[in-house]
């Protein structure tokens, strides 16, 4: 059906201002870490300096290797993890079991950050692990299951049952049929949630401030306590090049569901 | 002489708290093409889905050249299953969708090479290899399934209702190059189907299940024209069921009507159900037979007219080449050949 002309001009300025309250501030904080001057409101000219101070700056690079290091680990381990989950929900025969074990997974995703950061916190201290790399790892591994759970689950559901006990009937071993019947299939899934996990681990400040210590810091603990200290144009930088980062990988995780007719991936 | 293949002993399966199979006692020979017929939900795919592995018994056992099948995995089984469904995998081509069962047996690759082309040629398909599965028709893939199975050369092939999704014309064909193609490979076929025509067509045995059990055992002909009771026969071809009390041998009476029979071995006043096909009924323009009624309805059938004549409140459904106009008296005939007389079910 066709919209009235005005109707749709009023729509379209709706929505451009809708966009312009969203990302105008990331737009002034990107221009401004071309600026070369240290101000937040005055442009002098353009410049790469805070981005070659923050590429000297040696604590940073550490919390940016703490975060790509996790970020891979965590997205992988999770992955392996979340998938086998899914393959064991959707093994279960009875509708009702899977729903309460589909819905404690999910849990996680919809309680607040701050929830799972404190109890991860109190766990850690209880049975005397030192915070610090580690249980950081072991938090993110713990909070991107269930995204890849989540994104594993629909391909399952598509997946015909019936092409895996066609390998067994062919003579395939179950690992077998598995590894070249199943996988193929839901390697889509697989991968959407790694991608996410990938995206949500590098991009995690509430959890990780509070399951990290030792001085163990990735980018964004370092940037809060940073920022703490002084505004520095260089942060400008370091968080202009993140959300660089996490929008490439959104992209591609949206491109990658759309084209397959499934529904976006929405992140939370 | 018939060797026993397939076995089945007192075999139960229940399913949570349903019982599928009951009681089931038969045995399949060697190169036969055996049917399990039924209607849906009756458990004949159960059945296969025991001898594929992919389901084991209750309690029972089924017994393959002698072995207990319990201790053997599915994929130990010599047996290949056509689903139906197709099963196809997706993401492979054509050639590698039916290689599939000869790599895991590690053939080398121009043996493969051969087989996958013999088996190609003999499903029509010649020069498919590099297509992928959904670009092929329902036929098509329904033909690249069949070669996936036969290709590993089993001793029993196992299709479940493999012709359901095909058009009527695609699954006449199909049931005749499947019944030469049994021939030809000399294996056990076992074909799960609800269709009655298709498993008088193509079978040597069909086995006629209801709710899990099995109702009669028999030839095609056997079962058409000797049903044992009448939900064989009503499910096996459209039938005119009424019931009757048994005079004496060779003498029931239907609708106050005593007609001469050729069945034996009744109680004296036994309550029985007669059975009596359609194109069994004959109808004259006398008046001074048995049955005399009225035409209800006319349907045209392209060889023959389906009527149904009503005498007495009964509904006769009757098959005649010739045309009765609606609304006409005419008298019916049944040969005393043709009246087949059951015990109440």
């Amino acid at each position: 059906m066709k919209k009235l002309k005005i109707g749709s001009f009023f729509e379209n300025i709706y929505l451009f201002l809708m966009f312009l309250f969203l990302y105008l501030p990331i737009v002034i904080l990107m221009i401004f870490s071309f600026n070369d001057i240290k101000s937040t409101s005055n442009w002098s000219g353009f410049s790469l300096k805070w981005y070659e101070q923050m590429l000297s700056d040696e604590s940073l690079l550490e919390a940016f290797a703490n975060t790509i290091t996790i970020g891979i680990v965590a997205s992988l381990v999770s992955c392996v993890i979340g998938t086998a989950a899914a393959i064991g929900i959707q093994g279960f025969k009875s509708g009702k079991v899977k729903g309460i074990i589909n819905a404690v997974t999910n849990l996680p995703m919809v309680s607040s950050e701050l929830v799972m950061g404190v109890s991860l916190m109190m766990m850690f201290l209880t049975v005397k692990i030192p915070l610090g790399y580690f249980t950081l790892l072991l938090s993110h591994i713990t909070f991107c299951i269930p995204y890849v759970i989540v994104s594993v689950l629909p391909k399952l559901v598509q997946l015909d049952n019936g092409i895996y006990e066609a390998a067994l009937d062919l003579g395939a071993k179950p690992f077998y049929a598995f590894r070249k019947v199943v996988l193929p299939e839901i390697k889509p899934g697989i991968i959407s949630g790694m991608l996410i996990a990938f995206t949500l681990s590098i991009d995690d400040f509430v959890i990780s401030f509070f399951t990290t210590g030792n001085g163990v810091n990735n980018l964004s603990i370092y940037i809060y306590s940073s920022v703490r200290r002084g505004v520095n144009p260089m942060y400008n930088a370091l968080s202009t090049l993140m959300f660089v980062l996490v929008a490439i990988l959104l992209f591609i995780i949206n491109k990658r569901s759309s084209g397959k007719g499934d529904s976006p991936v929405i992140i939370p | 002489m018939d060797k026993h293949l397939i076995e089945f002993k007192n075999v139960f399966k229940t399913f949570d708290s349903d019982e599928v199979l009951s009681n089931i006692n038969f045995h399949i020979n060697e190169n036969e093409f055996l049917t399990l017929l039924g209607p849906s939900g009756c458990g004949k795919s159960t059945l296969l889905r025991i001898i594929a592995g992919f389901e084991s018994p209750t309690s029972g056992n089924v017994y393959f050249e002698g072995n207990d099948l319990s201790s053997i995995a599915p994929y130990e089984r010599k047996v290949n299953t056509v689903f139906q469904k197709y099963a196809l995998f997706p993401h492979l081509d054509v050639y590698d969708n039916i290689a599939f069962g000869l790599r895991i047996k590690k053939l080398d690759s121009k043996e493969i090479d051969a087989k996958v082309k013999k088996v190609l040629d003999m499903v029509n398909l010649s020069g498919f290899e590099k297509r992928t599965v959904s670009s092929l028709s329902g036929g098509q893939q329904q033909r690249i399934a069949i070669a996936r199975a036969i290709v590993n050369e089993p001793k029993v092939l196992l299709l479940d209702e493999p012709l359901a999704a095909l058009d009527l014309k695609l699954r006449k064909g199909m049931q005749l190059e499947l019944k030469n193609m049994q021939r030809e490979l000399g294996i056990t076929f076992i074909y799960v189907t609800h269709d009655q025509e298709e498993a008088l067509t193509m079978s040597d045995t069909v086995v006629v299940m209801k709710n899990g059990t099995i109702q009669q055992i028999g030839k095609p002909t056997d079962i058409y024209n000797e049903p044992v009771n009448a939900y064989v026969a009503d499910f096996i071809g459209e039938s005119n069921i009424i019931s009757g009390v048994m005079k004496k041998d060779c003498l029931v009476n239907i609708m106050g009507i005593d007609m001469d029979c050729v069945d034996t071995g009744f109680d004296t006043d036994e309550n029985v159900d007669v059975v009596i096909r359609p194109e069994d009924v004959r109808i004259s323009e006398v008046d001074d037979a048995m049955i005399c009624g009225v035409v209800e309805s006319v349907i045209f059938k392209g060889v023959h007219y389906e009527m149904v004549i009503v005498s007495d409140d009964f509904k006769w459904l009757v098959h005649d080449t010739a045309k009765y106009d609606i609304g006409k008296k005419v008298s019916l005939f049944v040969k005393p050949f043709d009246i087949h007389i059951m015990k109440k079910s």
